[in-house]
């Protein structure tokens, strides 16, 4: 036996993780300023890695001449058809699959078999199918978009609570009605978490396409620095992409905020 | 309101694979009263009530309505669910006016989902999402919504299990009124024996699986005036533990030794 005396220790906290975006900002910021004092003292060699400062420079003056909106424009251009052709036609199989069982080993195979493929080991024959132009980038951000949204959109309409559905039949509702307000609705938080990820794809596929056939769009303009030696222009366009990461990022929490109030 | 449907089970039975749930059962239950079905866990009173509510084909058996049901009845058979089914993404006016969508006019809608809160004491709730209330108002939302199509019958699966004694006694309360006002015909599914002597007019025994009709007891005495120390209700409510004792016993084990 032994004594047990005093106040009983709190130990319930924890795991229970709400974001912070001034936190996230805040690390960027101090990563950024460490970068800026490292080049600054001589500790980063500029020439390989430029300053953050001489890359803000470098990006306003691309931004003043028009090089930089001329590339950004045909890269979002891409982005945006590539994505949405995606997600539309991802959303719609998932579903299905996610519904029928007819679809569904069938959307399944075919998942199984193609998703696993890199994407872009596709983009030459792509090019050769869809021709060097807008086709064949906008095919291989779609592609690369699509099986995740399948499996994304197939796993949200599975984890719907059969019992809700059941209370839709019950009701008389239709098939048509029982998917937009019940199954779509429900499965939403898994749909936007997968937007996160493909939007990500998207982007990593865009660079990759513009870099193996594009005259402009940021992937081209990262090549093309590159290959001269153009190192603060180089990270210009990488700032560039991660801006438009984070700015997705950011789209999708609005999404977020908007669509899953109820949670 | 619509008035009450007869619904009638004709020999159902049903099996899930080879565990036989139902066999032989045949029950009426006439328009405007409340059949209570009580039995030992597994005895198959909510596959029962999901064949009765067309939620569930039977192997064998029928099951069907004789009755007239009223215009504005835009649901006949309605159910009622254990878990309360809320949407989580519509606050208590939307999750209501789910099942009158596309069926009647927004202004329609509106009226009548206006009229069902203030039956149900929702008014002041009609915004607040489901995760905003207490179990006992959920299931109010329940039973607005299921009131809200002007049911002929209403099927209600266990309705107050998953709430604490004391919210389970206020709304039983508040279902003798809402149902007596509502004329409609009830078949209520619980493994309380309180509530089925509180509300049954006819309470229907099954046997442990395969669930089967054990006896019948009918009780005439009005609703309203029932009370929970009523010595005769009390005696009924001993019977019926008595009838159901032993094979909620082996019903308990035949469930851990089930396979999953």
């Amino acid at each position: 036996m032994r004594r047990h005396d005093g106040p009983v220790p709190f130990r319930g906290g924890g795991f229970s993780p709400r974001d912070q975006w001034v936190a996230g900002a805040t690390t960027l910021l101090q990563i950024v300023v460490y970068w800026q004092i490292l080049a600054w003292v001589g500790v980063i060699p500029t020439l390989f890695l430029p300053s953050p400062v001489s890359i803000a420079v470098t990006l306003w003056h691309l931004t003043v001449s028009g090089v930089l909106w001329e590339n950004l424009s045909a890269s979002l251009a891409r982005l945006m058809i590539g994505w949405f052709t995606g997600t539309f036609f991802g959303m719609a199989m998932g579903i299905t699959a996610g519904l029928w069982s007819a679809m569904r080993s069938r959307v399944m195979a075919i998942v199984a078999a193609l998703f696993p493929i890199p994407k872009i080991a596709m983009v030459p024959l792509f090019i050769i199918w869809f021709g060097i132009g807008e086709g064949s980038k906008i095919v291989t951000i779609a592609l690369g978009v699509f099986f995740p949204t399948v499996i994304a959109t197939m796993g949200g309409v599975d984890n719907v609570p059969r019992g809700l559905i059941r209370m839709g039949q019950s009701f008389g509702l239709s098939t048509g009605k029982i998917v937009r307000s019940i199954i779509l609705p429900g499965a939403a938080p898994a749909i936007l978490n997968g937007f996160r990820v493909t939007a990500s794809i998207a982007i990593v596929l865009l660079v990759a396409a513009e870099m193996i056939g594009a005259e402009r769009g940021i992937g081209a303009f990262v090549l093309s620095a590159g290959n001269l030696y153009d190192t603060d222009a180089l990270m210009a366009g990488i700032v560039v992409l991660s801006v438009m990461g984070l700015t997705v990022a950011g789209l999708i929490g609005v999404l977020e905020r908007l669509l899953l109030r109820w949670r | 309101m619509s008035t009450g449907l007869r619904l009638i089970v004709d020999q159902v039975s049903h099996a899930w694979k080879a565990l036989n749930v139902l066999d032989g059962i045949s029950l009426t239950a006439e328009p405007g009263e409340i059949m209570v079905v009580i039995g030992p866990s597994g005895c198959g009173k909510s596959t029962l009530l999901n064949i009765m509510g067309g939620l569930l084909a039977p192997l064998s058996g029928t099951v069907r309505t004789e009755g007239e049901i009223a215009d504005d009845c835009l649901n006949p058979l309605t159910y009622v669910f254990q878990d309360f089914s809320l949407l989580p993404w519509r606050s208590v006016r939307d999750n209501v006016a789910l099942v009158l969508e596309q069926r009647l006019s927004a202004n329609a809608a509106a009226e009548r989902v206006r009229d069902v809160l203030a039956l149900t004491g929702l008014t002041d709730f009609a915004g607040a999402w489901p995760k905003e209330l207490s179990g006992g108002m959920r299931q109010r939302v329940g039973i607005a919504r299921a009131l809200v199509v002007r049911p002929a019958c209403l099927l209600m699966d266990e309705p107050l299990s998953a709430l604490d004694a004391q919210t389970r006694d206020l709304l039983l309360d508040e279902f003798v009124t809402l149902i007596g006002r509502a004329g409609t015909t009830t078949v209520y599914v619980t493994h309380n024996l309180a509530e089925a002597v509180r509300l049954g007019q006819q309470i229907v025994v099954l046997s442990r699986r395969p669930g089967r009709v054990r006896e019948i007891f009918r009780i005439d005495r009005p609703l309203t005036g029932r009370s929970a120390d009523d010595p005769d209700l009390k005696d009924l409510e001993h019977t019926l533990w008595r009838i159901i004792r032993d094979d909620a016993a082996v019903a308990e084990r035949e469930l851990i030794d089930a396979p999953p």
